[in-house]
């Protein structure tokens, strides 16, 4: 199910300005990849680019290449959606459709495309991808309750479950604990550690334990100055850039004395 | 009402101190807010106490010996409701459609040019929009209606005879749903428009395609919205009076064919054609039809908050 990314050369603008530039690196599959850097380095635009999402902004495009098992995404005739359907998304701010109940919300990925799926099928899936995120024990008496009536971290575990429901090859997070609290934090961190079995999974995260905890290899960005673009400084195991990074950049950063 | 400076301690007044504006402010709402009340009640006192005498009257005394009051007044709220049931139903699909255009389709620029023609179409009085129905509209439509009575004239809305000067009823709901359109666009393109980006991108990252986000997302969330502007639509249909008094040949008829030069007429138009010729009780019958279009109006008010309501929960206001 899941798959190796391998980004190549990869420039990323906003109408006229370069957001991101000249970015490569090689995600392997069924591992947690940290994305770590300042306020405005270019994260979340990167993670967009993975799925396609970069280019629902106006103006927005993107030069170079996502290879996903060998397949660019930004190749001739590759349709953005179908390319969302295998690369999932997670945001930073729950986002569960208020006007859905909690079942059909994670069956919403399922339903599109006029998928038809059987009752007890749907409830199967709905069962299975719940109890994937953790959320199904919380939930199960009110599974027809809004989405918008459980807690911000319920919030999220649901998106997650939405986004397990269509069985994608890649789940991008961005910044998915920083709207959530100390406890909720730790059941989705516990959440990725199981879903890594199955998924390639890249996180965005400000927290630097939270990214030693996680991931196995960490991307670290930075930008030499407003109105620069990001650019990837350097991406190793997680526990290189943690105890022994090879650019002073990395090391300032992740010690805390620099951003 | 709620605005304290520092908390109270106890040697002060229990009253928590209010600044001038704050007090100023919230006399002023309250008196607005009474002032709409006391005219609600001031227009329904009237209707009802000027009614009165029509509902007691002897129906022999009304123009045109009606059998009784209810006699009267049935073929008129039907047409009222017939009518306005009509424009809505071809004017808010396309004001759905139109808003969604704008909102989520068209470049900036030129779905700001549609938002200002929209707008001014809302400025046109309703005289203008009769003597378009009467001069453009009806005799432009007249051969469709004859081609539908002839190949379609089983289905009863369509059934013969087709009127020959093309004002019927189907005419003046065209009219209204003209004239209800901009209203009801400007609405649904303002909720469209309030749509939470991280909805829309939700659906968008689950691999929806743009009319499968809108389904999910953009509809959904402005539900309450497309309801309120129907309703505001429907309102002004069911009142309007000029353009459907201008357009329609008036009959006392109960009859859902659309094409026919007999039709009932309506009770905001009713009152208008009728006014100039009343005298005695027939002003207080012509009150009371109009006391009849007041309580309609409550009801579509109260069904549309009960519509709205209904779903509360799922409304994405929490
Ligand atoms: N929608 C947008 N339009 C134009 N510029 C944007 C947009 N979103 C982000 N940017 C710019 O792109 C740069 C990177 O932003 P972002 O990817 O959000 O950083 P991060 O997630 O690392 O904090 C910033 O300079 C930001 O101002
Ligand atoms: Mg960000």
């Amino acid at each position: 199910m899941s798959k190796r990314i391998e980004v190549r050369d990869l420039n990323v603008y906003y109408g006229k300005f370069k957001a991101v530039e000249d970015v490569s690196l090689t995600i392997e599959p069924r591992s947690v990849t940290a994305f770590i850097g300042p306020s405005g380095c270019g994260k979340s635009t990167f993670i967009r680019t993975l799925n396609r999402m970069h280019e629902v902004i106006p103006g927005a495009y993107v030069e170079g290449e996502v290879l996903v098992d060998g397949d660019n995404l930004y190749g001739a005739g590759i349709d953005p959606v179908l390319v969302r359907r295998q690369v999932g998304m997670v945001f930073q701010r729950p986002n569960p459709f208020p006007t859905m109940s909690i079942a059909d919300n994670v069956l919403a990925g399922v339903k599109l495309n006029n998928r038809r799926i059987s009752k007890s099928d749907a409830d199967d899936l709905v069962e299975k991808s719940l109890q994937g995120a953790n959320l199904w024990n919380e939930v199960k008496d009110r599974l027809d309750r809004p989405g918008s009536s459980l807690s911000g971290g319920q919030q999220q575990r649901l998106c997650i479950a939405r986004a397990i429901a269509v069985e994608p090859e890649v789940i991008l997070m961005d910044e998915p604990c920083s709207a959530l609290d100390p406890i909720s934090t730790l059941a989705i961190e516990d959440l990725i550690e199981e879903l890594k079995r199955d998924y390639t999974i890249v996180i965005v995260t400000h927290n630097m334990q939270q990214a030693s905890r996680v991931s196995d290899k960490t991307a670290f960005f930075t930008i030499a100055g407003t109105g620069m673009p990001g650019t990837l400084i350097e991406y190793d195991d997680t526990s290189v850039i943690f105890s022994n990074p090879s650019v002073k950049a990395t090391e300032d950063y992740v010690s805390g004395k620099f951003g | 009402m709620t605005a304290t400076a520092t908390p109270p301690t106890a040697a002060e007044s229990p009253r928590a101190y209010q600044r001038l504006g704050d007090r100023v402010f919230s006399k002023s709402a309250l008196i607005a807010g009474s002032l709409i009340l006391v005219i609600l009640a001031a227009v329904a006192i009237f209707l009802v106490a000027q009614s009165l005498p029509a509902l007691v009257a002897d129906p022999n005394d009304f123009i045109g010996r009606p059998d009784s009051f209810w006699a009267y007044v049935w073929p008129l709220v039907f047409g009222t409701l017939w009518s306005a049931s009509l424009a809505l139903l071809m004017a808010l699909p396309l004001a759905i459609g139109i808003a969604l255009f704008i909102s989520h389709f068209a470049p900036r620029r030129l779905a700001q040019a549609l938002g200002y023609i929209i707008d001014l179409l809302a400025a046109v009085p309703s005289v203008v929009y009769g003597l378009w129905g009467i001069g453009v509209l009806a005799p432009a439509v007249q051969p469709l209606y004859t081609w539908l009575t002839e190949n379609l004239g089983w289905i009863p809305l369509f059934a013969p005879p087709a009127s020959g000067t093309g004002r019927t009823i189907l005419t003046a709901a065209i009219v209204l749903g003209v004239m209800i359109l901009p209203v009801m666009t400007a609405i649904c393109r303002e909720v469209f428009l309030q749509t939470p980006v991280l909805h829309e991108e939700a659906a968008l990252a689950l691999g929806a395609t743009r009319w499968e986000m809108i389904r999910m997302a953009v509809l959904p969330f402005g539900r309450p919205g497309i309801v309120s502007g129907a309703m505001l639509g429907l309102g002004r249909a069911l009142g309007e009076t000029m353009a459907v008094a201008m357009v329609l040949s008036p009959a006392a008829v109960v009859s859902f064919a659309v094409l026919q030069s007999r039709n009932p007429s309506t009770i905001a138009a009713n009152i208008a054609l009728s006014f100039p010729e009343s005298y005695g009780v027939n002003v207080n019958l012509l009150i009371a039809t109009g006391l009849v279009l007041f309580v309609i109006t409550l009801i579509v008010n109260s069904i549309a908050r009960w519509v709205v309501n209904r779903r509360k929960d799922f409304s994405g206001a929490n």
